[in-house]
């Protein structure tokens, strides 16, 4: 067994009387990656915060590497820590090549080890090229380049990379995806955090879902699917209205999509068999539940708690009868 | 150390590059040579005047500029970083708030403290070769500690400043008040205060109120031993029952270390 590189024991942060973070319990492994998700306001940035040991818990306990990250033991720890915030803008007058320079020294690197963590730096985030002009004729997505720099020093064990993918087009976005497997299989453990992207799916282990403060869910994508019991939709082409005819299928169809199936889970393989022996049948089409369906699912679940718990506070009037 | 020292350098660069350092130290050179050839262009004379004219005209002139310059180079310093997130990264950094504070500290202190030598000591050298009395250097040299010590104090106020506000055109706004409050509301008050009561305040009691600005402070460092006819106004009179420049100066040195440790304490205060 290991002992998990981050872990949060009913950890909280509060403002004054705002609750930034309910208390939430979560621990993330050695080479494991997290996707963190949420809207704005949702407590993922205080989260980042706890666990960089910026801000303390106001209750609970948070442990990175064994140690409570705030404290003075904790120190010489940070410099295997990552971390790139989700908007930031480099000391504009410097050049990228400055900007890092400066930023590798505060890590502890010094003189040729830190020019050439540098140069290798600046070359696997493609920015080579643009190293001698100052951060302000950037374009925002040299910028998060850069930011990923930064967060790359010295080969971290931990990362914490807040709206990493922002401002990258799609082939700077395939190539940090590239280099966080590449992270992840050197034993590094990575949080990401996010609204939820269209291709985060396959690169992270595990999804925490977030909302208002509060953990809504958490669990691999097959877990978070099956707790959702979201269906799967199936699209059969070439039936040509058989399917509205069959008693056993016309329950999965909806109104709203006339054309497609949706089956729970455990139904899936029962109704493609059945598909299966219509002999029209030229193509068929199955897809599970996505991330940003799932996300939507806990999301809307929380809501209707929300509203219910809401509700019944109230004081009832007009029950008699 | 090596950290204060990384984020030192940098700060001292940054000086250099956004050409802080090379106009203070023009604006100082000019100033003070000018002063040193025509300090006496009211009486008729052009020419080097006497040493304790060009003293007492410099120190007026840098009790105006240095408070006002060194809250300038440093009000931003941290609502700055703030304002563009750097702030939190560094702090996620092996990189303690002090070690932080006092890196900038050292770095934007250091370009005070050469301008200042660089644009005085011009007049100091000048005016040594006219005059080619062993005195115009020691006097020149407490000129110029005093002032470092001055501007110096001015950048830790500044410090507490840009770690009080959130904004920073707020922060810009606080300088501009502090700067009228010590360099000219402050005597004002104690002029009105002198004028005004009558035998409201003593001597003493008045050179004690002076310890409340580091300007005045700067103001008695340097002209306590001049000729009275070059002092007047509440100086004069609080010169009279004055303190040794050794109290003066350790009066300076507190207003450097007080502002800076009291900047630290907020900082380490400070919601993130």
């Amino acid at each position: 067994m290991n002992t998990p590189l981050v872990s949060l024991i009913e950890a909280g942060k509060s403002y004054g009387s705002l609750d930034a973070l309910q208390s939430m319990t979560m621990s993330l492994n050695e080479g494991e990656v997290m996707g963190l998700f949420g809207h704005n306001g949702a407590g993922k940035t205080t989260m980042m915060k706890l666990i960089l040991g910026v801000i303390s818990p106001s209750r609970g306990k948070v442990e990175v590497m064994g140690m409570a990250p705030d404290s003075k033991e904790a120190w010489h720890c940070r410099s295997k820590v990552g971390y790139l915030p989700e908007n930031v803008s480099f000391y504009e007058q410097l050049t990228g090549l400055e900007v890092l320079t400066y930023f590798a020294k505060l890590k502890g690197f010094t003189g040729q080890g830190a020019k050439k963590q540098v140069t290798d730096l600046l070359e696997q985030v493609g920015i080579t090229h643009a190293m001698k002009r100052q951060v302000k004729t950037y374009s925002k997505g040299m910028r998060q380049r850069l930011g990923l720099a930064q967060a790359f020093i010295g080969q971290p064990k931990l990362l914490l990379l807040d709206e990493p993918t922002v401002g990258l087009d799609p082939m700077a976005t395939r190539d940090f995806y590239k280099t966080v497997d590449q992270l992840k299989s050197n034993g590094s453990s990575i949080i990401l955090c996010s609204h939820v992207l269209p291709g985060v799916e396959q690169h992270i282990d595990r999804a925490m879902i977030m909302s208002t403060g509060q953990l809504l869910a958490m669990g691999t994508l097959s877990e978070l699917r099956q707790q959702a019991a979201l269906p799967v939709a199936i699209k059969p082409s070439g039936l040509n209205g058989s399917v509205a005819s069959d008693r056993k299928l016309k329950r999965f169809l909806t109104a709203a999509c006339p054309d497609t199936l949706l089956v729970p889970e455990q139904e899936k393989i029962t109704v493609l068999r059945q598909l299966l022996s219509h002999d029209g049948l030229e193509d068929l089409q199955v897809e599970a539940a996505n991330l940003e369906q799932v996300y939507q699912h806990f999301l809307s679940l929380h809501g209707k708690q929300h509203e219910k718990k809401h509700q019944s506070s109230l004081p009832a009037s007009g029950v008699q009868s | 150390m090596r950290q204060i020292l990384t984020v030192a350098n940098k700060e001292f660069h940054d000086g250099l590059r956004n050409r802080w350092f090379i106009s203070i130290t023009l604006i100082f050179a000019l100033l003070s040579i000018g002063l040193t050839y025509f300090g006496a262009a009211a009486s008729g004379a052009v020419g080097v005047t006497s040493l304790s004219t060009t003293v007492a005209s410099l120190a007026s002139l840098a009790v105006f500029l240095i408070p006002l310059i060194a809250l300038l180079l440093s009000y931003d310093s941290f609502v700055g970083e703030q304002e563009s997130g750097t702030l939190l990264l560094l702090l996620t950094y092996p990189l303690s708030k002090s070690q932080l504070l006092l890196g900038k500290f050292i770095g934007q202190g250091s370009i005070i403290a050469l301008a200042t030598l660089l644009g005085f000591g011009a007049s100091a050298v000048l005016l040594y070769f006219q005059l080619g009395d062993i005195e115009v250097l020691t006097r020149f040299a407490v000129f110029i500690c005093s002032a470092i010590l001055l501007g110096l104090s001015f950048t830790g106020i500044a410090y507490i400043i840009s770690l009080s506000v959130s904004e920073k055109s707020k922060a810009a706004g606080f300088a501009l008040i502090t700067w009228f409050l010590f360099a000219l509301a402050f005597d004002l008050a104690l002029l009105a205060l002198l004028v005004g009561v009558e035998q409201g305040i003593s001597q003493t009691g008045l050179t004690q109120l002076m310890m409340l600005n580091p300007a005045d402070i700067f103001r008695l460092v340097n002209l306590s031993g001049l000729d009275s006819s070059d002092v007047n106004g509440a100086l004069a009179v609080a010169i009279n029952a004055s303190l040794s420049q050794g109290q003066l100066f350790t009066a300076l040195i507190a207003w450097v270390v007080l502002p800076l440790t009291l900047a630290i304490f907020i900082f380490k205060r400070k919601k993130l």
